[in-house]
């Protein structure tokens, strides 16, 4: 454990592996829920929490139920159910303790459940964490690290592409781009951009 | 045996989830209005969105909270609308479809001022000493209203007058802010009776130009029972609130200004 690790997974996840232009995983909401940032900023909020949570709990699983029983192979299985779970809680929670976040994080939280991006962290953590069936030194704070900048970096996406299409509202562009084929070809660009990024790859 | 230690772990790790989030929701249980529940009852569930809202909760509780009403749902039924109104303690107003109506039937058979050569659209000739017409209240006939409708529910006659299409109307209020004279206004479907003209001129100086116009004769109001028809500065006008389309002014009218909608 050091801090050179912690950078390291810091600028992988948020810019060279970045989870929605790089990995291409919870690509749904980055191209329906980025017309504004106020929403689209509300979205990100609620993906990063439920990815930090979701990569605590399913590091514990993994560690204390999957490995000691051998069962490496239902990870996608657990992990899914462990999600859906989680979500489903975290929702009661928050309806019940906060209904002012309830209400910012609206329908959005819901939608988490089957957002790829929170699986998708949940397996990389065990995939770059794990060696040979053991857990490395500092492997359950890496995990929860690599899932806060996962979120971070889906934030940074999310921003990207809400303030260009807020933009775009403005512009005067041609009938047969407007809208969802235009916030395709801007996610394209978008990601080529992000691609240059690899150049910094350990 | 490695099968089953699957089965037993995934199994238990399922019961588990299933009886915790069982009780967290017993334990966690936010009090909704018990009113919701009664409205989302009655609303019709297909979660269609026709009313503007992502679903029937949502518009369930925007019925709640005042922001609109039963009418917005267009799959409800009347009668589960009247109960939905009865849980949220208002009064229930049956739906009222309102159609855009031309206030003037003068057309081609009112006389022309000067010969219009200029662009044809009415807002262009309104400008050149407010058009063509003798009438400075009346239509001018180049379908201004036509190219703003989105619905296509305006079509121009051969008398070269706009006729509205009661179908196709979706009472937009395009057509009303586009017309230069200001001859549209929204109608009730319901109420079929209307005076075709707007001009408020003396009834010699209309007759000289029209022979449809309202000449302020004042037989309608006689003839109305309900009290429902007045003539106000030389311009017969139908209360809409006492008129009941009985008829009897269109009878009445000698220039057949008052009309019934087909």
């Amino acid at each position: 454990m050091s801090i050179q690790e912690f950078l390291s997974i810091f600028i992988s996840s948020v810019f060279i592996y970045n989870v929605i232009l790089s990995r291409f995983l919870g690509l749904c909401p980055f191209v329906a829920i980025s017309k504004n940032t106020k929403q689209a900023l509300a979205m990100s909020g609620a993906v990063t929490f439920v990815i930090i949570a979701s990569s605590i709990v399913t590091w514990l699983i993994y560690q204390f139920l999957l490995l000691p029983f051998n069962l490496a192979y239902l990870r996608t299985l657990s992990f899914v159910l462990v999600i859906a779970t989680l979500v489903q809680l975290i929702e009661m929670v928050i309806r019940k303790t906060s209904p002012a976040l309830y209400r910012a994080f609206g329908i959005y939280l819901t939608l988490i459940t089957t957002n790829c991006a929170v699986l998708g962290a949940a397996v990389l953590n065990v995939d770059m964490f794990f060696s040979n069936g053991k857990a490395v030194a500092g492997s359950f704070y890496y995990s929860v690290f690599q899932g806060a900048c996962m979120g971070l970096g889906y934030t940074l996406a999310m921003l990207l592409m809400s303030g260009i299409r807020e933009r775009l509202e403005l512009c005067n562009v041609s009938k047969a781009v407007k809208d969802f084929p235009l916030a395709f070809i801007i996610a394209s660009v978008l990601s080529l951009s992000f691609m240059g990024f690899s150049g910094f790859s350990r | 045996m490695e099968i089953l230690i699957a089965i037993l772990v995934l199994g238990i790790l399922g019961a588990l989830f299933g009886i915790g989030l069982a009780i967290a929701s017993k334990q966690l249980a936010v009090e909704v209005n018990p009113k919701l529940e009664k409205v989302q009852h009655l609303l019709p569930g297909s979660n269609c969105g026709s009313c503007g809202n992502p679903g029937c909760f949502s518009f369930a509780e925007s019925l709640l909270s005042g922001k609109s009403t039963a009418e917005g749902c267009r799959v409800c039924s009347d009668e589960s609308k009247e109960k939905i109104a009865k849980v949220l303690g208002i009064v229930f107003e049956k739906s009222n479809k309102k159609v855009a109506t031309l206030f003037c039937h003068g057309g081609s058979k009112v006389k022309d001022k000067y010969l219009y050569d200029g662009i044809q659209d009415c807002i262009a000739a309104n400008l050149v000493l407010g058009g063509q017409k003798s009438c400075v209240f009346a239509c001018l006939g180049f379908g201004t209203c036509m190219k703003a409708c989105p619905f296509g529910a305006i079509s121009m006659s051969g008398e070269s007058l706009p006729v509205v299409d009661k179908i196709k109307c979706r009472s937009c209020n395009k057509c009303v802010l586009a017309c230069p004279k200001k001859l549209f206004s929204l109608v009730s479907v319901t109420s079929s009776v209307y005076v075709a003209c707007s001009s408020h001129d003396l009834g010699r100086d209309v007759k000289s130009v029209c022979p449809v116009g309202c000449i302020a004769c004042k037989l309608c109001e006689k003839a109305c029972k309900f009290d429902a028809i007045h003539v106000i500065d030389n311009l017969a006008v139908i209360d809409y609130h006492k008129c009941t389309s009985c008829g009897e002014c269109v009878k009445v009218c000698p220039a057949k200004t008052i009309r019934i909608k087909e």
